[in-house]
């Protein structure tokens, strides 16, 4: 068991851990923290598989920004109190598990299988990281219009957002 | 002849209907103008028709691909023109269209004075002048159904003219649904010549017929259905038993109408399609039935005459009584003392209905000779004129009716004797019921109401004028084209239209005529003895009499076995049980079964975000699985 | 480590994440399943990418983690302006949809 797999293990079993534990805690406030949790695994595993850019991004975007957000909102409404009973949906508790196990049945299937599909089974795995450079280069080329319409879709949820939370009539403060 | 002449012919009463018929409003205030534009109209049409009759007369004529004006329905093997077919026949029907029809139209000017619905009246009558000569014209017989069935609209229009009359409408609606089965016939005959010869053209089918060059989609009898087809519409259109009920009642129309079309001009129409069919009859030796169904008519509408009190009704059944004359006529084979007897009751029946006209102008619009009486003092040119058209009608010698019902009794011998026999009968009782209503209405004592007495006076000129010209020819035209009898000058005119008439009418006629001019002065004489001097209201009151003067209850009897079984047929079988039980069941079913279904599919829209999720878990599951497992 | 470690756990995740869905009731927490879904997305590419020595995978998550962003700030704000109307987050209160 060489360190790859130890620390594999390790960032996985923490992303799996926090993962349950943000479906579990009776208090969004916890399930935030859960999330941050495996977030951070995650970047762990990006580092891993070699991923330095999506990994850095990964802690700026999500456990920085988005889950600051989250934490944000949760405060300003103060939902601790107003929902700290029977947070699960009784009735489809049975019901979800089931569905759950099915579907992560499939997918593990799909996984063994993966390497079964000639396009993968005949690559070539790198272990070289792949550096910012290649990523921008891809952006900046190949990918540019979509990186563009990216901003236009950050623009529009911006636009979006003041709009919904905007007071309505003249008397703002 | 020129294809002009005959579209200007064709056009200028539809002018007039238009004119009439979408300046209305603006013509309201001009009530004159607006009569006179429309008499101008059809004045225009009779200078064409004399035009186009001198063009006949010097051997001119229109058949075939010169009287075409265009294409109308064009299909991979057979087409439809709009086409024209002028010959002695048509210019005859031309004339009499246009001329009596002129007349009437001035006539009318004065008649419908002051009637609130003066330019439609106008606009309906120029519009039935024009169905009217497209019947006439038409060279196929889809033109003739078009002109039969635009006759027929507008005869239900003018019928119904005083639609706030509920007598009015119910007679109006009596005719249409009458001469829709007849119509029927019609269609369904014109559909089993098309099938058999690939084409409605006069000219193909009659050389083709004559070749024996055509489909026998029913056999050997394929020309006798046709042509008994064809002539269940001509009983239709011309009120002969068993569909004759709707003529008696069509007099709820103004009385001009009654005149133009109920007497002078649609009625004859199922005559005219006789005769134009002529080889067709001919071929298929279906003119006996023709004829018995004719004097059959004959006799049984003259006997409903002599029990009426209404002018208008006696007239009527006249009417029904003469066209079963000219059935007979066209029937023997005699076919041009058919057309001609058409011709010379236009004018005499014609004649009678616009006096009677006169009358009811004068009377307040009374119709019941019983309240009449001694009208010759005070209504002398009405009176004149009726006696003239009465001794037409009756048969007085050297008068018009004389001559045309003399040769077709004369024709009808040849053929069979008990129909002659019948016509003999016939005739007197048209004498008899004629002078009947002449004596009761315009001798005798005066039973007018005083109200309506001291008002009563000569129609205006515009309305007397016409009876006068009417009359002339009323007398003198059966002499001026019957002289001679079968050779008369009217039978050259007409011998290139019509095949040879199968038996050659035999015996003396001079013999045949004795015996009619007998016949009809006997009636006149035993008129005379009863109703010189009589007062009408005591009239026998046996069972025979009753009998006839209810119409031997044959409106009852219609009423009895078609109209109730069919109503009570519609309203129970077909409305309570077909219509609300099965198709409104099938129907609120469905949208019961739908609303069942949506009742428990809306129990899926429970609003709760995490139940859609579930779906679609659920989807994206069971796809998955496909996916893998089964593909 | 092979390629299909990774994509089972990013199966395992995923699939908690849409049992979180399921399961609660708070619409901020539905929302964190939903980051938690596609995360394991972008496992499944980073991992994917590198097998096949490919940098398009990375590229794609950067576009994922933009929409995510998007999304989650619409999202919230949605979640907001439900609070204000109606005191409530729980989606199962939320149900002006019912038929």
């Amino acid at each position: 068991m060489n360190a790859e797999q130890i620390l594999f293990i390790v960032f996985g079993g923490i992303s799996l851990v926090g993962a349950v534990s943000v479906i579990s805690f009776r208090h969004p406030i916890y399930s935030a923290l859960a999330l941050i949790v495996t977030f951070f695994a995650q970047a762990g595993l990006f580092v891993l598989l070699g991923a330095h850019f999506v990994a850095a991004a990964q802690v700026i975007v999500y456990a920085g920004a988005i889950m600051v957000l989250f934490l944000f909102v949760i405060m300003l409404l103060n939902l601790g109190t107003l929902s700290a009973s029977g947070s699960i949906v009784g009735k489809l508790k049975g019901v979800a598990i089931v569905l759950g196990l099915l579907l992560a049945a499939e997918g593990i299937y799909i996984a063994v299988n993966a390497l079964n599909e000639t396009a993968v089974a005949s690559a070539q795995p790198t272990a070289a990281p792949v550096t910012t450079y290649q990523i921008g280069e891809l952006l900046f080329s190949k990918y540019l219009l979509p990186f563009e319409v990216t901003s236009l879709i950050l623009l529009a949820a911006l636009i979006g957002v003041i709009v919904l939370v905007k007071r309505d009539g003249p008397d703002t403060d | 002849m020129s294809l002009g002449l005959i579209v200007v012919l064709l056009i200028s009463p539809f002018a007039g209907f238009l004119i009439n018929g979408l300046f209305g409003k603006w013509l309201k205030g001009k009530e004159k103008l607006s009569g006179w534009i429309s008499a101008l109209a059809v004045f225009v049409s009779f200078a064409c028709s004399i035009i186009a009759f001198t063009s006949v007369r010097g051997g001119g004529g229109m058949s075939g691909d010169e009287g075409i004006l265009y294409e109308w329905i064009k299909g991979e093997s057979f087409a439809f023109n709009i086409g024209f077919h002028v010959d002695a026949l048509t210019t005859v029907m031309l004339l009499v269209i246009t001329g009596v029809g002129f007349i009437i139209h001035v006539y009318s000017i004065g008649y419908m004075h002051g009637d609130s619905g003066y330019t439609r009246y106008f606009a309906y009558l120029n519009l039935f002048v024009f169905a009217m000569l497209i019947l006439v014209l038409g060279n196929n017989y889809l033109m003739m159904f078009v002109g039969w069935e635009g006759v027929g609209l507008c005869s239900y229009l003018l019928i119904g003219f005083w639609y706030e009359k509920q007598s009015a409408t119910d007679a109006g609606k009596k005719a249409f649904i009458v001469n829709r089965i007849g119509d029927f016939g019609f269609l369904l005959g014109m559909f089993t010549l098309f099938a058999a010869f690939g084409s409605l053209d006069f000219t193909t089918i009659f050389d083709s017929a004559d070749a024996g060059n055509f489909q026998q989609i029913f056999g050997a009898s394929t020309l006798v259905i046709a042509t008994l087809l064809l002539f269940v519409g001509a009983v239709g259109k011309s009120a002969q038993i068993p569909l004759y009920v709707w003529l008696p009642d069509a007099m709820e129309g103004p009385t001009p109408v009654s005149a133009l079309i109920h007497a002078a001009t649609m009625v004859t129409a199922g005559v005219y399609m006789i005769a134009r069919s002529a080889v067709l009859y001919e071929l298929a030796e279906t003119g006996e039935v023709v004829a018995w169904i004719g004097v059959l008519t004959a006799f049984f509408a003259a006997t409903i005459a002599l029990a009426q009190n209404d002018i208008k009704r006696i007239l009527a059944y006249s009417t029904v009584s003469q066209l079963g004359y000219m059935f007979v006529g066209v029937g023997v084979g005699a076919y041009a003392s058919g057309i001609f007897h058409l011709v010379t009751h236009a004018f005499f029946k014609g004649l009678m209905f616009l006096t009677a006209g006169s009358v009811m102008h004068a009377m307040a619009n009374e119709l019941d000779m019983r309240k009449m009486g001694g009208l010759r003092a005070k209504m002398p040119i009405t009176h004149w004129t009726f006696l003239v058209g009465a001794m037409a009608i009756a048969g007085v010698p050297f008068l018009s009716g004389f001559w045309s019902k003399d040769e077709i009794l004369h024709s009808a011998w040849a053929i069979s004797p008990v129909i002659y026999g019948i016509g003999l009968i016939t005739a007197f009782l048209t004498a008899f019921y004629m002078f009947r209503l002449i004596f009761v209405t315009f001798y005798g004592e005066s039973r007018v109401e005083s109200g309506v007495a001291s008002h009563l006076h000569e129609s205006p000129p515009v309305m007397w004028v016409p009876l006068a010209i009417l009359a002339i020819p009323s007398a003198l035209i059966g002499l001026l084209l019957g002289w001679g009898g079968h050779n008369s000058w009217f039978h050259h005119f007409t011998e290139h239209v019509f095949p040879k008439a199968h038996g050659e009418a035999s015996g003396n006629m001079l013999v045949f005529m004795g015996i009619s001019s007998v016949v009809g002065l006997a009636g006149i004489a035993f008129a005379w003895i009863r109703y010189r001097e009589r007062v009408p209201a005591a009239e026998p009151t046996h069972a025979l009499h009753k009998l006839v003067a209810n119409k031997y209850y044959i409106d009852e009897v219609y009423n009895a076995v078609i109209v109730q079984p069919i109503k009570n047929g519609s309203h129970y079988l077909l409305w309570r049980i077909l219509d609300t039980g099965i198709i409104d069941g099938i129907v609120n079913g469905v949208a019961a079964a739908i609303r069942l279904i949506g009742g428990t599919l809306r129990r899926l829209q429970t609003g709760l975000v995490q139940a859609y999720i579930v779906s679609m878990v659920v989807g994206i599951v069971l796809f998955l699985a496909y996916y893998l497992f089964v593909r | 480590m092979g390629l299909e470690y990774y994509l089972i756990l990013s199966a395992l995740l995923f699939t908690t994440g849409v049992i979180g869905v399921l399961i609660r009731r708070n619409a901020i927490i539905i929302f964190m399943c939903i980051e938690l879904m596609l995360n394991a997305a972008n496992l499944a590419f980073v991992a994917i990418s590198r097998h096949l020595g490919e940098t398009t995978g990375q590229v794609f998550v950067f576009f994922v983690m933009t929409v995510a962003a998007a999304e989650v700030a619409i999202g919230l704000a949605i979640i907001v302006s439900v609070f204000k109307h109606r005191q409530t987050v729980n989606v199962d209160e939320v149900n002006s949809l019912k038929g």
